[in-house]
């Protein structure tokens, strides 16, 4: 059976952060009909699928404490690349990483790509993903042209906005419950250049920033902020704003150099310390102190950059930022639960600056100051669970510990509230802490009733099920605060 | 395939809690001496082997709920996954794996006989890789947990006695050394065990042993072992190591003149 299915195994599956996760029956099918046999052996078995790619959502949108988990990476080829068009067909276990790979020596690069190259195609498009470019360009969904759909009973619909529309815009966004994207066809963006033209704008406060990215929003490809969350009173939101366009036809003298693959690869080290081993290091100021510290230097040096100008980056160095220290996540914890969660809040332009300095003096209020802050600048999408609106987004990775975990949480309330007053949204990549009438009160009663409503239909048994699911649509109302901490549940 | 049900929860250990210990090869000789011993100190154990008869004995005189045992044959690697998920449900987790299940049948000097040797390579080295592999998934996504895999010293060099022998342990240490290493980092431990003699069945047949243990002594070594942190490859005992050292050094044109 179990050849038939893929390979099955037992093992710990945790959200990114690490704060969340449960020891579950991994099964990783290689191919459709084993995918199917899954699928048939889980309606019979009684038990509930977790749809999970490589993993890369903060929280618990991969991960399951009860039935069996669904591993999809291993459905990952590249079925086809259009060097005409751009267009990429792929398998949904593919990456980003392959994705690109396959596409810039031809140069294209993905219209829509996130601060880490790992998740896989189907989980970006599951999750409906953006990058800095989502003012410009939209979100994953967006740049999507078809999505093959696996639904609970096996079967395999295709869907786009012309095909199953409604499916379409339902399951991209739709956080794998209404069936398994098993491939995903999507366009890619022409670049004549393996580099982007980069600069970086330093800010003294968020209104500036914010001033500052609104100006850029129709010549810039890239715009992102990144926040000195220490920045308090007259400084708040300080920080080092991004701003990077792709190279016009002929800019680039030697094109055919910077489009090739190791143009791209990042730095095998960094001063002199092995990459592999940076986040020992990063460990030792993983505190307020220093954080406070590293963020004020970090400041310091944006300054100095602002002062350089124009400056190239090849595409992967600006936009895998996640990637030059691998499993830097370790710096915040390596036991199982402990980690950081990251709180990603959308507000609309009208109410963005004061929400977002709301949040950072909360924060700062109440003990939890975030290690890490992005500011980016977003537009709406069609999608019915989506994130994206006219507006902005501020994340914030914030530290967890066996100690400060239930104090965070009722934090993370707090910032909900805000966030709710402001009339913001919520993005489930990330979220690992909204409750039910949190979710009803951004979302609307209504979009609720209708994902409810495509998920009746799609998969009448709740085949597809993940901690997340049961979290912010199974639960009662603000029954549940937090998250059961691990062995206790 | 059976639902793991609630019985299947997070499998870290916090603290207070007993270590749980997977043993493969715990009908005889140093595996049952384990399991004993990890039962009296109120470790959670699992003891696997082909014995059942030997298994009822091994838990009817361990203190009870201390020893959960499960018919296993090393041969039947395909059904490793299964049961590692049942034992982690059983046990509410796992800290650490003892592959101790090994067999030396004795060859005469003028014996060359593919079967036996298939066996040997299957028990001693192919069930180890097995176990070691499964198990090492669950506590890489764990980052945590300790593997330890009995080889011998007769993996340091091979002897004139049974080639297969000594092949199957030179494959187990260095199959245990590389994962050690890949392991490195990621919060797993993995510890090779390499015992001189130890009077057990396996040893019966021989008329002298050299510098003989009992499997009581070898387990209570390999326990203090893999719980402290100084060694991830013991030789039990510890004077093995400087006569490996001087015997891993003669050269092969000497070596095969030599009886030892």
């Amino acid at each position: 059976m179990a050849l038939e299915m893929g390979r099955v195994g037992i093992e710990r599956v945790e959200g990114w952060g690490m704060s969340v996760g449960s020891v579950a029956r991994v099964i990783r099918p290689e191919n459709l009909d084993q995918l199917r046999a899954v699928l048939a052996e889980a309606r019979k078995a009684g038990v509930t699928l977790a749809p999970r790619g490589t993993g890369c959502s903060y929280g618990d949108a991969s991960t399951t404490e009860q039935g069996w988990c669904l591993d999809l990476t291993h459905m990952n080829r590249v079925l086809s690349f259009d060097e005409s068009t751009g267009d990429a067909d792929l398998e949904g276990g593919a990456t980003i990483r392959q994705l690109w790979r396959r596409s810039l020596p031809s140069g294209y690069w993905p219209k829509v790509v996130s601060g880490t190259m790992f998740p896989t195609v189907g989980g970006a498009a599951g999750m409906n993903i953006h990058g800095k470019n989502n003012f410009k360009v939209g979100t994953f969904g967006d740049n999507l042209l078809e999505i093959d759909l696996l639904l609970a009973n096996g079967d395999l619909l295709t869907c786009s906005r012309e095909q199953n529309a409604e499916l379409f815009h339902g399951a991209i966004g739709g956080f794998g419950m209404l069936g398994i994207i098993t491939r995903v066809k999507t366009r890619t963006q022409r670049v004549y250049s393996g580099d982007v033209r980069v600069r970086g704008i330093s800010c003294h406060d968020l209104g500036e920033m914010m001033e500052a990215m609104q100006e850029l929003v129709d010549v810039a490809d890239y715009l992102v902020g990144w926040i000195d969350t220490f920045g308090a009173g007259s400084a708040a939101g300080r920080g080092l704003l991004h701003d990077a366009r792709y190279l016009a036809e002929g800019e680039d003298s030697d094109p055919g150099k910077t489009l090739c693959l190791e143009h791209q690869d990042l730095a095998d080290s960094v001063m002199g310390v092995p990459k592999a081993e940076i986040w020992r290091v990063l460990r030792l100021f993983n505190h307020d102190l220093g954080m406070r510290l590293i963020n004020g230097v970090k400041q310091v040096a944006g300054r100095m950059e602002s002062m350089r100008g124009w400056h190239r980056q090849s595409h992967g160095g600006f936009n895998f930022l996640l990637d030059y220290v691998p499993d830097w996540k370790y710096a915040y914890a390596r036991q199982a639960g402990e980690g950081l969660i990251q709180y990603q809040a959308f507000l609309p332009s009208e109410t963005a600056l004061d929400g977002f300095l709301a949040l950072l003096a909360e924060g700062q209020a109440s003990g939890h100051v975030p290690y890490l802050g992005v500011l980016k600048r977003h537009r709406p999408d069609p999608f019915l669970m989506t994130h994206a609106l006219d507006g902005w987004s501020l994340a914030m990775d914030l530290k967890v510990t066996a100690k400060n975990r239930a104090h965070l949480w009722q934090t993370c309330a707090r910032f909900s509230q805000i966030c709710l007053n402001a009339g913001g949204r919520f993005y489930f990549a990330k979220d690992q802490v909204i409750s039910p009438s949190v979710a009803r009160a951004s979302f609307g009663a209504r979009r609720i009733a209708a994902f409810r409503e495509l998920k009746a239909q799609a998969d009448p048994q709740g085949l597809f099920s993940t901690d997340l699911w049961r979290r912010v649509f199974e639960q009662d109302p603000d029954q549940r605060s937090h998250g059961p901490w691990p062995g206790q549940a | 395939m059976q639902h793991p049900g609630s019985s299947l929860q997070n499998s870290s250990s916090t603290g207070s809690v007993p270590e749980r210990v997977l043993v493969v090869g715990a009908s005889s000789g140093i595996g049952a001496a384990l399991v004993r011993q990890l039962a009296s100190e109120g470790c959670q154990v699992a003891a696997l082997a082909r014995r059942e008869d030997r298994l009822a004995e091994l838990a009817a005189d361990a203190p009870a709920q201390t020893v959960k045992v499960y018919r296993h044959d090393v041969l039947d690697a395909g059904e490793v996954p299964a049961l590692l998920e049942r034992i982690v449900g059983d046990l509410g987790g796992l800290d650490t794996l003892c592959y101790v299940a090994g067999v030396m049948p004795m060859v005469g000097p003028q014996e060359y006989d593919p079967d036996l040797d298939r066996t040997m390579v299957e028990v001693n080295l192919l069930g180890g890789m097995a176990w070691c592999a499964e198990v090492a998934r669950l506590f890489l996504s764990e980052r945590r947990g300790t593997i330890v895999g009995v080889s011998s010293v007769a993996g340091e060099r091979g002897r004139r006695m049974n080639p297969a022998y000594h092949a199957s342990k030179a494959g187990f240490s260095t199959y245990l050394e590389s994962l050690r290493n890949r392991l490195e980092g990621h919060g797993v431990r993995v510890v090779t065990i390499l015992p001189g003699m130890v009077k057990t069945e396996m040893t019966r047949e021989i008329d002298k042993l050299v510098w003989p243990i009992t499997p009581e002594q070898a387990a209570r070594t390999m326990i203090a072992t893999w719980r402290g942190s100084f060694w991830s490859t013991r030789f039990i005992p510890l004077r093995w190591c400087l006569v490996m050292a001087v015997i891993r050094a003669i050269p092969s044109r000497i070596f095969r003149h030599l009886n030892i």
